[in-house]
């Protein structure tokens, strides 16, 4: 048996193989969305799938994202499994009201009776330079929701592990790629048998003693690098991947800040009503006793997505996650 | 001369697609809304449907006065009647072959029951119980939409997923006039045209959104003259001639069938009673107008083409009263159960299998409803216990 070789894929590579295999796999797997036949999306995360499946099986849409989430759920409705893709994060929002009304609840009010498994892809996140309604960070709305999943990969391997579970869930997924990691290689090899990942569990990225950093997505690599920078201050920083929103893991997490004692959740979308006051909560409701400082947030600020050129003022980097890191000395202090 | 004239001037070609790729013509409504009673056209209609869709007529007319009579009795939450528009609702459930689909909205309870859906089960939504009563797939009929238009959409991708898979499925998705002004209209009606998918498109027009009016909804001739925008044809119906509705819903959904594509039909109708219980319409609309209506009642309209064809006698009119009697009996006396509901339900059916959160959540209700029977019972004198 020769050995192949680990050839590093990017994100945006590992998402389509992803596609590709659950297409392969199951003939109701279906793509549809604005761009994604001819073109393979603006991201190339739906390359060759048109020139391979047909396109009946990977279909470019009239553009209308309503339009796009309603017939996938029609579709679903009829036994398919739609993977739809909204282009940007913030080109989603016409099809909120399908989200809210009918994907999420369909299931619910027949008694079960009628799932919906789909998939809703979107681009979400800054630090690409995109203008206006292309950085939105959108997954506050859809935790929101009751019915879905919400999910989003950090890693290469998770990319294509968290789709494939994503596309085989009984559920709706909202399915958030970081648009910033699209071009990111780590050591997953293509060529190997993948791993489809279970959705709804954390993953302990980065063992440490002195601080739990609680983290998804986009900003899990400016953690990451925060954590080696904090070395230096003395700082043996734990950093936890959330990879699931919905369902959130509540156990990983808790068991890491219980070990640790303190904890900073880090992501870039807005602080109020942000993902992060709810980690913090939960956090703090379950682990309070084990706790030497309050759970800090490290987000963005409370503002619309600011303009490509002011975006790295926005977005957390290194040194505000070690200011906050700073801050948990909080007995030191008061 | 011309920028374009001079010498060395940039030529751009032509764009390629600017000339109309359809004429136009066929696809327009007739100016009138189609009719058959009282027409010509009455001559070749079949006589056994007519009388089935009289007895249904009466059927429904009735059904809509008992669950009206259940608001008053607290049974409903809200009844939004479509007396008036049974002949829509009826006739049009009835061009459908076993294997297609309905999409209903909220007013649509009729169609639903035409299905073959139980008529307790297709009210749940409105007594409060659970949202959906009945199973979707048994009948081929789609939860009663809230929303306007959204259920559009689905029609369509429903629609197109059988097609896909080789079934001749149709689609029926049914809409108000006020929900042609939504976007999901616009947007199920394109998706359909483009993809030619077997779908019938029926809005009901029965004068008002609430309290507006048609003519602060739309600005066009007429909401069948919106097809020809998206490519496909529009017909126009008098809703109220059920015969007519039959034909007009019957050929659509054969042209869909045949791989035809879709169609947009209008039934114009009206909303004899209020939009709902709840609602005062005698603010925005008069007397004398609902009385020109009543005066062009579906249910009388096919009584007489019947009577003065010599198909339908005093005892048939009888009959079908008495049929309707007891279907209405049958229902209050159902309705006036108290269903059995198990709290505990709220969280089966959010996610296949529940989350951790909703396994706790779970567990603290089972804990309230505990306490609540234990303290219940130390007050009736009961022996503690029981539900722990």
């Amino acid at each position: 048996m020769t050995t192949v070789a680990a050839k590093p894929a990017t994100m945006a590579q590992a998402l389509t193989r992803a596609l590709r295999d659950a297409m392969a796999a199951d003939p109701g797997v279906h793509v549809l969305g604005e761009d994604v036949g001819t073109l393979g999306g603006v991201f190339r995360v739906t390359d060759g799938l048109a020139a391979e499946f047909g396109e009946d099986r990977c279909t470019d849409t009239p553009l209308a994202e309503a339009g796009i989430l309603g017939t996938a759920v029609g579709m679903a409705m009829y036994g398919l499994r739609p993977v739809v893709e909204m282009q940007f994060d913030a080109f989603a929002y016409p099809a909120f009201e399908q989200v809210v009304s009918h994907v999420t609840k369909m299931r619910n009010r027949t008694r079960g009776k009628m799932p919906l498994p789909l998939t809703i892809r979107v681009p979400y996140g800054g630090g690409i330079g995109g203008v206006e309604h292309h950085s939105d960070s959108s997954e506050a709305y859809y935790m929101a929701t009751p019915g879905l999943h919400v999910v989003t990969p950090a890693t290469v391997a998770d990319a294509y592990g968290l789709l494939r579970a994503s596309i085989a869930s009984d559920d709706p997924v909202v399915f958030l790629e970081p648009k910033r990691l699209y071009w990111s290689k780590d050591a997953w090899n293509p060529e190997e048998p993948a791993s489809v990942e279970p959705m709804g569990r954390a993953v302990v990225r980065r063992s440490g003693r002195s601080a739990t950093l609680i983290t998804y997505g986009p900003s899990l690599a400016v953690c990451m690098e925060a954590a080696e920078a904090a070395r230096a201050e003395g700082w043996d920083l734990e950093v936890v991947d959330l990879r699931s929103l919905v369902p959130f893991d509540d156990e990983t997490v808790c068991a890491s800040v219980r070990r640790t004692g303190r904890a900073v959740v880090v992501h870039e979308s807005g602080s109020f009503g942000g993902p992060g006051g709810e980690i913090a909560a939960r956090v703090t409701e379950r682990c309070f006793h084990h706790l030497e400082a309050p759970v800090l947030r490290v987000a963005g600020f409370d503002i619309p997505y600011p303009p490509p050129m002011l975006e790295r003022h926005h977005l957390p980097g290194v040194d505000r996650i070690l200011d906050a890191v700073g801050r948990l000395q909080w007995e030191a202090e008061s | 001369m011309t920028v374009m004239e001079q010498r060395g001037a940039y030529r751009p070609t032509p764009p390629p697609a600017w000339q109309p790729r359809t004429d136009p013509a066929p696809l327009l409504p007739d100016a009138e809304p189609y009719r058959v009673l009282g027409t010509k056209a009455a001559d070749r209609a079949d006589t056994e449907l007519l009388r089935t869709l009289y007895a249904r007529l009466v059927r429904g007319r009735r059904y809509n006065a008992q669950a009206t009579a259940l608001t008053k009795q607290g049974r409903l939450a809200v009844y939004p009647s479509s007396t008036g528009q049974e002949a829509c609702e009826i006739a049009a459930a009835l061009a459908l072959e076993e294997r297609d689909w309905l999409f209903p909205s909220y007013r649509d309870t009729l169609a639903v029951v035409s299905r073959g859906v139980d008529p307790v089960e297709a009210l749940t939504l409105l007594r409060g119980d659970w949202h959906t009563g009945y199973d979707p797939y048994e009948h081929r009929v789609a939860p009663l939409s809230t929303p306007l238009a959204t259920q559009l959409p689905h029609a369509v991708g429903l629609a197109h997923a059988a097609r896909l898979k080789g079934d001749d499925v149709v689609a029926l998705a049914m809409v108000g006039d006020g929900g042609t002004s939504e976007g999901d209209f616009h947007e199920a009606l394109n998706f359909a045209a483009v993809w030619r998918a077997p779908v019938v498109f029926l809005v009901q027009n029965n004068g008002f959104a609430i309290s507006v009016p048609l003519d602060k909804q739309t600005a066009a001739p007429s909401l069948a003259h919106k097809a020809v925008g998206y490519g496909m044809p529009g017909r126009l119906v008098d809703g109220n001639d059920a015969a007519a509705v039959h034909e007009v819903l019957s050929d659509a959904v054969r042209h869909a069938r045949a791989g035809g594509g879709p169609t947009l039909v209008e039934a114009v109708t009206y909303r004899v009673d209020a939009h709902t219980n709840a609602d005062d319409a005698t603010r925005y609309r008069g007397d004398a107008e609902v009385e020109t209506w009543r005066r062009h009642d579906p249910v009388e309209l096919l009584e007489r083409e019947l009577t003065e064809r010599g198909l339908l006698d005093e005892d048939g009119i009888r009959a079908a009263r008495e049929d309707a009697e007891t279907m209405a009996a049958d229902l209050r006396a159902r309705m006036n159960q108290d269903p059995e509901l198990d709290p505990l339900e709220l969280f089966d059916h959010v996610y296949a299998e529940p989350t951790p959160q909703l396994r706790e959540q779970r567990d603290q209700l089972r804990a309230e409803l505990a306490a609540e029977a234990e303290t219940a019972a130390r007050q009736t004198g009961a022996p503690e216990g029981g539900r722990r």
